[in-house]
């Protein structure tokens, strides 16, 4: 019974030791400093991986993710600006590292595309709203009212007649 | 029939700029470097580990750089034509060996053949980063003055060369 339980408590032990193993040797960089580690992974973070073009330089474990991180890590303890840094990176890899592209002349549909779109959006629904409301004034015109105040008046009899009147 | 006529404009311009973003390669991601001088380096000869060479030395002529590694695949791919270049004698092609093993990469050459003048070993990367390597095999065409002229991410094939490298190459050297 004893040695049952000790067998399990062990795998159970084995279990949980594994991957904070594993964690723990892919980790030491975080245990040197975790400010400086944060600062790189913040930093990273606004910085796109060229391998993996949809991760950023902090999600990525793609090889040269890796190796850029350790160049911000080495540029950070060197005590460089995260300007200087992401200067160094754009001089390289272009606006493309970025994930917030710069406003300059080739990227300015990109600004201001979705805003364009936007507001030539809002001026044709209010061309067409304009545009429906008028052909329904023009079809009411149209109908001279005529047809429409007969019905009215007919109506109006109908519901005026006693109820003694309907029901005989 | 005109109330179809402006959607389906739409629909054409909108299928218009998706067929021709099919035709672009994201992983085309245009260099910055281009025009400007090529990056400082001085690194070990990967056949004679003590000889150091650096981009000074090679000044005063039009030479080609190509980023490869052993551990690369598509590395095998392009080695073919680089080798047939390198017969045709028009320009010299320097091999940056990038984050190798430097006895794999001697038994690579052995085995596929050397087009190299000679290749330098970038054992950590940091001439590749400085280079702006993402993607090995990368090539760059660089002139006398040492200006970067031209870059290729991804295997050269022989259309490349023909239509690009050769005629960039004809107006360097003319």
């Amino acid at each position: 019974m004893r040695s049952a339980f000790a067998a399990a408590l062990a795998a159970v032990a084995l279990l949980v030791a594994a991957p904070l193993h594993a964690q723990m040797r892919e980790a030491p960089p975080l245990a040197e400093d975790p400010v400086l580690e944060a600062h790189v992974m913040r930093l990273a973070g606004v910085l796109r991986c060229l391998v993996c073009q949809n991760q950023t330089l902090a999600d990525s474990n793609a090889e040269l993710a890796v190796d850029l991180r350790n160049q911000l890590r080495e540029q950070i303890k060197a005590g460089r600006s995260d300007a200087q840094i992401i200067e160094y990176l754009v001089a390289r890899y272009g606006d493309f590292v970025l994930y917030r592209p710069p406003v300059k002349a080739t990227t300015v549909l990109l600004w201001a595309g979705p805003f364009a779109l936007l507001l030539a959006g809002l001026a044709g629904l209010a061309v067409t709203l304009r545009r429906r409301a008028r052909a329904q004034a023009a079809q009411a015109a149209a109908d001279g009212g005529g047809a429409d105040a007969a019905a009215r008046t007919r109506a109006k009899a109908l519901l005026d007649e006693p109820d003694g009147a309907t029901g005989a | 029939m005109k109330k179809f006529f402006l959607p389906l404009a739409v629909l054409v311009v909108v299928v218009g700029f998706l067929g021709f973003g099919l035709k672009l390669d994201p992983r085309e991601v245009p260099s910055p470097l281009i025009g400007k001088a090529a990056p400082p380096f001085s690194l070990p000869v990967l056949q004679e580990p003590a000889k150091t060479v650096s981009n000074t030395d090679l000044k005063g002529q039009v030479w080609m750089l190509n980023v490869w590694a052993s551990w690369c695949v598509s590395c095998r791919d392009e080695h073919p034509v680089l080798v047939e270049l390198s017969k045709q004698k028009i320009v010299p092609i320097i091999g940056l060996n990038y984050k190798d093993q430097s006895d794999d990469a001697r038994a690579w050459l052995k085995q596929f053949g050397n087009p190299y003048v000679m290749s330098l070993v970038d054992a950590n990367g940091k001439i590749g980063i400085d280079y702006g390597v993402y993607g090995v095999p990368e090539t760059y065409v660089i002139d006398r003055d040492g200006v970067i002229r031209y870059k290729k991410i991804g295997p050269v094939t022989p259309d490349t060369v023909r239509e690009k490298i050769l005629p960039l190459l004809r107006q360097l050297k003319g």
